[in-house]
């Protein structure tokens, strides 16, 4: 593997329950790299984060580069308001000192105090956040990211998307991102992968034409340039 | 008062403290009904024990074994939801442990009875118990992450497979001890309510799993000296205490 390549993914497949989820994917991470995976509902791009976390089985050939650390933020957690806790146990989970949760804090731009707090009594924006702090314990090289924006106004998703950029500058970080969001592709990613079941299209975001989004959205294409502007 | 009564009161102090305990972790993976059909898993097992003059947690225990593994195994077999399972296994056992319990046992078997623990079956449970703890106490962050989401608990390396192994091995023990002290009807709220309580007065993980401890405990504590002032069956009175501090928590609710 090249010095500079993080994650290397050759002819992937995976099968769930006798059904094909994904076919024959082929792509390369390179240290730094947004990577932004696309595609519709049901298309399997979570599936390929869980497969990539290496939580799912699969066929063919995933090389991570060696030694590397992966922090991985859900979609979603909707059984952690049955658990009452705070903020400062989510973290303890993890075995964190409470040295790094402070530095932690002060990344993702919440105060100190946050600690004590229940996590059901937090809106959706700072969960979102602590979500980021948790996968940012120990320090891993590698993001990834499963539409971090799902349940959140405009305003938070933008301070999300700044939140990304500015820990991907500060710490150096190789980000994958699943989204729905084009603007954010646009703006944020390095390289596009588009999704659905196979691999529809692989590259620079300048590369992404309408046809190609047609072909991967079908119908809704216009639905979404509309939300870009 | 009585050593007898001194043995019982001790026993059921440690036990309802692991059960409660327990129980909060239950009440987290959304298994709040599980120890109620286990209790009447227990039964069959409970009624050989009684014939062969046995202890009634040693012959529950095998056969809360037999019926975890049952419902595992039907579970590999069909492809129904693991509710319907035990669904069927609790009923099954339920109609069994009927038919095998002798009748002037029966009442024993189903609301419990303190007033027969000795001094060694005391110190069984009071060891059975603390063993109980230690191991939910190991398992309890991993189970925790799990319940909230098993995606991010595989993601950090946590065998799931063997912590739930582990979890149902301790439901069952637990179960075990419980049906001597409140029978196999009443063991599921031994450790659903103590959890519950707590639940409705804590805002962290800490405070909830020490109240569920705590009020495990009070209430087999309270629940028997009811008992001693009363004459009144113990098992029912020490779930009616531990309901009585649910329903004050509803009040005191944060």
């Amino acid at each position: 593997m090249e010095k500079d390549i993080v994650l290397k993914v050759e002819n992937l497949d995976v099968e769930l329950e006798g059904e094909r989820i994904l076919e024959n994917l082929s792509f390369e991470v390179k240290e730094g790299e947004v990577l932004t995976i696309l595609g519709p509902n049901g298309a399997g791009k979570t599936v390929l984060l869980k497969t990539l976390l290496g939580i799912l089985p699969y066929q063919g050939e995933i090389e991570w580069k060696k030694g590397v650390k992966i922090g991985y933020v859900p979609q979603r957690l909707p059984f952690i308001k049955d658990v009452p806790m705070s903020v400062k146990e989510f973290f303890d989970l993890k075995n964190v000192s409470g040295k790094e949760s402070e530095e932690i804090l002060g990344s993702i731009g919440l105060e100190k105090d946050i600690l004590e707090k229940k996590i059901g009594d937090l809106s959706s924006g700072q969960f979102q956040r602590i979500l980021v702090g948790w996968a940012l314990v120990g320090n891993p090289q590698v993001l990834l990211f499963d539409e971090p924006m799902t349940g959140i106004d405009i305003s938070g998703q933008e301070s999300v998307y700044n939140l990304l950029e500015k820990l991907r500058k500060e710490r150096n970080l190789t980000i994958l991102l699943v989204t729905h969001d084009l603007s954010i592709v646009y703006k944020l990613a390095t390289n596009c992968l588009c999704l659905n079941k196979k691999m529809l299209c692989y590259g620079a975001p300048k590369e992404l034409t309408s046809e190609r989004l047609s072909q991967l959205y079908g119908g809704k294409i216009k639905f979404y340039r509309h939300s870009h502007e | 008062m009585s050593n007898q009564f001194l043995f019982s009161l001790i026993s059921g102090i440690f036990i309802g403290g692991a059960a409660g305990y327990l129980g909060s972790l239950m009440l987290t993976k959304r298994m709040a009904l599980v120890g109620d059909a286990l209790g009447h898993v227990a039964l069959p097992g409970m009624g050989l024990a009684l014939l062969f003059g046995l202890d009634v947690s040693f012959g529950a225990f095998l056969f809360l074994l037999l019926g975890i593994f049952l419902i595992w195994l039907f579970e590999i077999k069909t492809s129904l939801p693991m509710e319907a399972l035990v669904g069927v296994v609790f009923v099954a056992s339920l109609a069994i442990g009927f038919l095998i319990v002798p009748e002037p046992e029966l009442l024993e078997a189903l609301f419990g009875d303190i007033s027969k623990v000795s001094f060694e079956m005391a110190i069984v449970s009071i060891i059975f118990s603390i063993l109980i703890f230690l191991m939910i106490n190991r398992i309890y962050p991993k189970m925790i992450l799990a319940n909230i989401s098993d995606d991010l608990a595989k993601s950090e390396g946590i065998k799931i497979k063997k912590q739930n192994f582990i979890y149902l091995l301790s439901i069952a023990a637990i179960v075990a001890l419980g049906v001597k002290i409140v029978g196999s009807l009443l063991v599921g709220a031994l450790v659903i309510i103590p959890a519950a309580t707590a639940r409705n007065l804590s805002k962290n993980l800490k405070e909830y799993s020490l109240g569920s401890v705590v009020l495990g405990i009070l209430s087999c504590l309270f629940g028997s000296l009811l008992f001693k002032v009363t004459y009144l069956p113990a098992g029912p009175l020490i779930i009616l205490t531990s309901t009585f501090f649910f329903l004050i928590s509803l009040i005191l609710k944060r």
